[in-house]
């Protein structure tokens, strides 16, 4: 590996157990995994591989059963819950696969629930217009079509400018069609920022468009490649 | 303003039906406590005042007859500050183009000047001119109600004598606050009248001259109260003084006193019991409200919100809904006190009443519903803010369910598929359960306090004046009189029955404890004043001994058995002990009975009576009233169904309306908790519902298991309800037991009856909100959303 390149977030030996109903469950079994500085990683991954576990101790939602984390040289796997909620608050961004928008508030309202809490954020306008949703600030979710609220979500998570933005299927709920634009919204942001970001996906046409891809089975990184050719968002076809 | 400011406000208005409410229940507990504070606060600030500023006597004595010489040596008595003897005596009264007997008192004042103590307030008009004998200044409410003003006359019976009187002046007095007649519970202003009058005229006119039969004093601060009574009692007992009295002992102060008493229960027990039940509607309803936002929280503290953040976000939900709650309170407190004071200015007469919200007061309420707004929503709060947020992300496990009894029981055909979804959705949660049928059955507890207070008064007038007084007139004496009096009544026109009765003022004592009051000596059978059982079976008076009023006895702490000092104030002033023979229930006043042979006895006395209680014949009762007016022996007329009318009205206006406003507090109460019940159930059963419409049932089948459940929560609260409000009401009565009255602690089927009606309307209107939403439930909409 480059020794010159910058690295964000960094996991040894992540394992992470825990209960659901009646049965335990292991979700991750040992990750070692880097992030560097602005790359565009997609996490690739059946359902049950523990994708969305690694990605919720990755943001600092959740806490690894064993193992560590540390971004930059936050050392993550000891910090309390306060120091947690500091780090998400600052560096990290997240989209979810259902948009998890407040629906009590409007496009623009739910960028600003982050920008108040934020050091020094983009405005709730300009991060909406980033994602082309410049013409909707008014509009409830309930008003917007599932691809613009994905989209409103994706401008929420990078108005705060969050060093890390974290998407968890991103186009899961989404046609294909609309799915596209938003990776088009992303792939624009990773090129104009240097904000680095993790995708979590089970569609593989995905990785296409990633720096790098990391195959994960069964609670294990199972691999990590580099796309020979890396494609533009809207040559992806699926 | 912060974007999660505003979604506290949208929150607000997406719950505002659940969240009004609540805030009703909170409404309902700041609306009494405002009302309560406000009117005590209005009573007693008008009282003191009035008091101050009209210099109201601290002690009073009646004396037969003695000499005005006396005045100057108990003016010398230790501890006596201000000292002054007048005339009082009971009169007739005829106002034109009223038929009905008219009783008054007549009370002397200084010729052409304020007395010392107990002076008037003049509301029109002048004192009565030095040398007028026919000048009087009337009561207020008198004048009121006849519509008479200075320069109008009427006429009084003196001695047999018709003598016309003119109205000098009308006037308010500290003594007479509460105005109803000697043997009233409530006044009755046409009926009633104080007249003042110069000295020196009454004296002349009942042949007091230089001489005085009421005193009144006050005393010196620090002064030993009790040792000045006994050296009064000890100077005027040969004068025919019937003992001194305190204000605790004087009507009109007594009749407020109770009242003061009623309010201060009443401020103290009602909003207690409706801001507790206001803090457990919260806490069942932000918990579930908290619940279906797990997600939202889930992701406010991904973004990095705070905790604490949080938390104070949703306890400000809670207190937003309190705070409406609270200025409904005070918005409806205030216009009821406004309300309620006219009603009061009615029966208490001061010169001014002002009811200004106490400042306090609102901070208490504040404080008491913000206070009932966190502790109900605190754990709720916190439990959803410190859960980890991918715990909150993650859908919830399926929930734990289990086959329930029933379900094993013979019943188990009968419940079919939704009533096997019911039973099991309430049992995988039995707290929750357990916590939902106690909101319902608290409301249905305040539905029985309502309820019962409505029909308790009806109960207890009916007791009194169906089974215990049972005349229809009451004719009272100027002095005891020979019983062949009774013959001459018998022969009057439209007199049915006649039975006469002796009544002798007297203390009961025992111990420390001592009670004023007067010895009733009755027939051996009774039959137009009845002594009953708690049946209301009519008993006859036993031979020997005293039969007390249940109440009576317990102030006295007597029972059965017992021997109980009495102090007799008239004729030779004895104290003999007397057996209780038996204790009777009776609601409205405080009485103790004996035969009134024993009576006579006692007295030492021939057959004498004070008085006689009529049976009349109604087509000729104003033929009969016209003739006693002619009787010279007669110093009293009361006629029963107006004194009757009098209660009734005086109940209705006050106590009544209470109970009414509280029978329409704990209905809304009772809609509110099934309301949010059903809402919440809906909200989270919302994807189960819309599931089983896609596999194929239909609307009908489906609004069974949400009915179903709506229907079983009432159905199982009723019967705690039903123990909750018996306990609202034992807390109730005891609060409201006094001297006047005893709400009997007596409850009908009806009043259990219209209780299970409440929550049974209450669920069956929700129920048809309910399936209202549930036909306009998207099911493909719901499906597709996330968890």
């Amino acid at each position: 590996m480059d020794q010159t390149v910058d690295i964000v977030l960094e996991t040894r030996a992540l394992t992470r157990t825990y209960r659901m109903g009646e049965v335990d469950i292991q979700a991750l079994r040992g990750v070692d995994l880097a992030l560097h500085r602005g790359e565009l990683i997609v996490m690739l991954g059946a359902s049950g591989s523990g994708k969305s576990t690694l990605l919720n101790i990755l943001g600092g939602l959740d806490r690894a059963t064993s193992g560590t984390v540390c971004y930059r040289d936050h050392d993550l796997t000891h910090a309390s819950q306060r120091q947690l909620t500091a780090y998400r608050r600052q560096h990290v961004g997240f989209v979810f696969q259902f948009y998890n928008l407040i629906s009590s508030l409007t496009a623009r309202e739910n960028v600003a629930i982050v920008t108040d809490i934020s050091r020094d954020p983009l405005s709730p306008e300009s991060a909406l217009s980033m994602v082309g949703l410049q013409d909707r600030l008014d509009h409830f979710p309930s008003q917007l079509s599932g691809g613009e609220q994905q989209r409103v979500a994706i401008a929420r998570a990078i108005a705060k400018r969050p060093s890390l933005l974290l998407c968890d299927e991103p186009t899961g709920a989404l046609d294909f069609r609309t799915g596209i634009r938003v990776l088009e919204v992303i792939e624009a942001l990773n090129r104009d920022t240097d904000t680095t970001m993790a995708i979590i996906t089970h569609n593989a046409v995905i990785g296409d468009m990633a720096d790098r891809v990391v195959h994960l089975r069964d609670g294990c990184v199972d691999g990590v490649t580099v796309p020979a050719h890396r494609r533009r968002a809207r040559e992806l076809q699926w | 303003m912060r974007a999660l400011h505003r979604k506290l406000l949208r929150d607000l208005g997406r719950l505002k039906g659940q969240a009004l409410a609540i805030a009703v229940v909170v409404a309902g507990g700041v609306m009494t406590l405002i009302l309560s504070v406000t009117m005590l606060g209005a009573l007693t600030h008008a009282q003191q005042r009035f008091y101050a500023s009209h210099h109201f006597a601290e002690v009073f004595v009646d004396v037969k007859r003695a000499p005005l010489g006396l005045v100057e040596r108990l003016q010398n008595i230790p501890g006596v500050n201000l000292i002054e003897a007048r005339v009082g005596a009971p009169v007739r009264l005829a106002v034109a183009d009223f038929d009905d007997p008219v009783r008054g008192q007549m009370v002397s004042i200084p010729d052409g000047r304020q007395p010392t103590l107990n002076r008037l307030h003049l509301v029109a008009g002048h004192l009565p001119t030095v040398g007028r004998e026919e000048q009087v200044v009337v009561s207020d409410a008198f004048a009121e109600a006849h519509g008479l003003t200075p320069g109008d006359s009427v006429e009084a019976i003196i001695n047999g004598r018709r003598t016309p009187l003119t109205l000098s002046g009308i006037a308010l007095s500290p003594e007479f606050l509460y105005q109803a007649g000697p043997t009233d519970l409530v006044p009755d202003y046409r009926r009633y009248a104080i007249l003042w009058m110069n000295q020196q005229a009454l004296a002349d006119a009942y042949g007091m001259n230089g001489a005085f039969n009421q005193l009144s004093l006050t005393l010196q601060s620090g002064a030993d109260r009790d040792s000045v009574i006994d050296a009064l009692d000890l100077a005027l007992s040969r004068y025919g003084g019937t003992g001194a009295r305190t204000r605790h002992d004087q009507q009109s102060h007594r009749f407020l006193e109770e009242e003061l008493k009623g309010q201060r229960a009443q401020a103290r027990i009602l909003p207690t019991i409706f801001l507790l039940v206001s803090a457990f509607l919260l806490n069942v309803v932000m918990t579930r409200i908290i619940r279906t936002q797990r997600e939202q929280i889930a992701i406010l503290k991904a973004f990095g919100y705070r905790d604490s953040e949080l938390a104070r976000h949703y306890a400000g939900l809670a207190l937003l809904i309190v705070l409406l709650g609270w200025a409904l309170g005070v918005g409806l407190g205030a216009w009821t006190a406004r309300w309620m004071a006219d009603l009061y200015a009615e029966y208490f007469r001061f010169p001014e009443m002002r009811f200004p919200i106490p400042h306090w007061a609102l901070a208490l309420s504040l404080l008491l519903a913000g206070l009932s707004a966190l502790t109900g929503s605190w754990r709720a709060v916190w439990q959803a803010v410190s859960a980890p947020p991918a715990e909150a992300m993650r859908p919830p496990a399926p929930q734990r369910f289990h086959r329930t009894w029933l379900e094993r029981s013979p019943l188990r055909h009968a419940l079919g598929n939704s009533g096997r979804i019911v039973l099991r959705h309430l049992a995988r949660q039995p707290a929750k359960m357990a916590l939902s049928v106690t909101g319902i059955a608290l409301s249905a507890g305040l539905l029985i306090m309502g309820a019962w207070q409505i029909e308790a008064l009806d109960r207890m007038l009916d007791r009194q004046y169906r089974d215990i007084m049972r005349m229809d007139i009451e004719l009272t004496f100027g002095d005891p009189a020979p019983t062949r009096a009774v013959g001459e009544l018998r022969h009057l026109p439209g007199v049915l029955a006649v039975e006469p009765w002796r009544r002798v003022p007297a203390t009961l004592i025992n111990g420390h404890r001592r009670y004023r009051t007067g010895l009733l000596g009755l027939e051996a059978v009774p039959r137009l004043r009845q002594i009953v059982d708690e049946a209301g079976n009519p008993q006859p008076l036993p031979p020997e001994g005293l039969v007390l009023t249940r109440y009576l006895g317990q102030r006295l702490g007597v029972g059965v058995g017992d021997s109980v000092e009495v102090a007799i104030m008239e004729g030779h002033r004895r104290r003999l002990s007397l057996p209780v023979a038996a204790l009777v229930e009776e609601p409205i006043g405080v009485g103790a009975y004996l035969r009134r042979d024993r009576l006579n006895h006692l007295m030492r006395e021939g057959p004498a009576i004070s008085g006689a209680w009529l049976l009349v014949d109604d087509n000729r009762r104003d033929d009969l009233i016209d003739e006693l007016h002619d009787l010279p022996v007669v110093a009293g007329i009361g006629l029963m169904d107006e004194a009757e009318n009098g209660v009734r009205r005086y109940l209705d206006e006050t106590l009544l309306v209470f109970a009414i406003v509280f029978v329409i507090l704990a209905g809304s109460i009772a809609f509110g908790v099934i309301y949010n019940n059903a809402r919440i159930t809906f909200a989270e059963r919302a994807r189960e519902l819309a599931t089983l419409l896609i596999l194929g049932y239909t609307r009908a089948e489906v609004s069974r298991i949400l009915l179903g459940e709506i229907a079983l929560l009432g159905g199982l609260a009723i019967i705690p309800g039903w123990a909750i409000g018996i306990g609202f009401c034992t807390l109730l009565s005891e609060a409201f037991s006094n001297d006047l009255f005893r709400i009997p602690l007596a409850f009908s089927p009806r009043i259990f009856g219209l209780s299970a009606a409440g929550v049974v309307s209450a669920s069956a209107l929700v129920g048809l909100l309910m399936l209202r939403r549930l036909w306009r439930l998207d099911q493909v909409a719901v499906l597709k959303a996330p968890e």
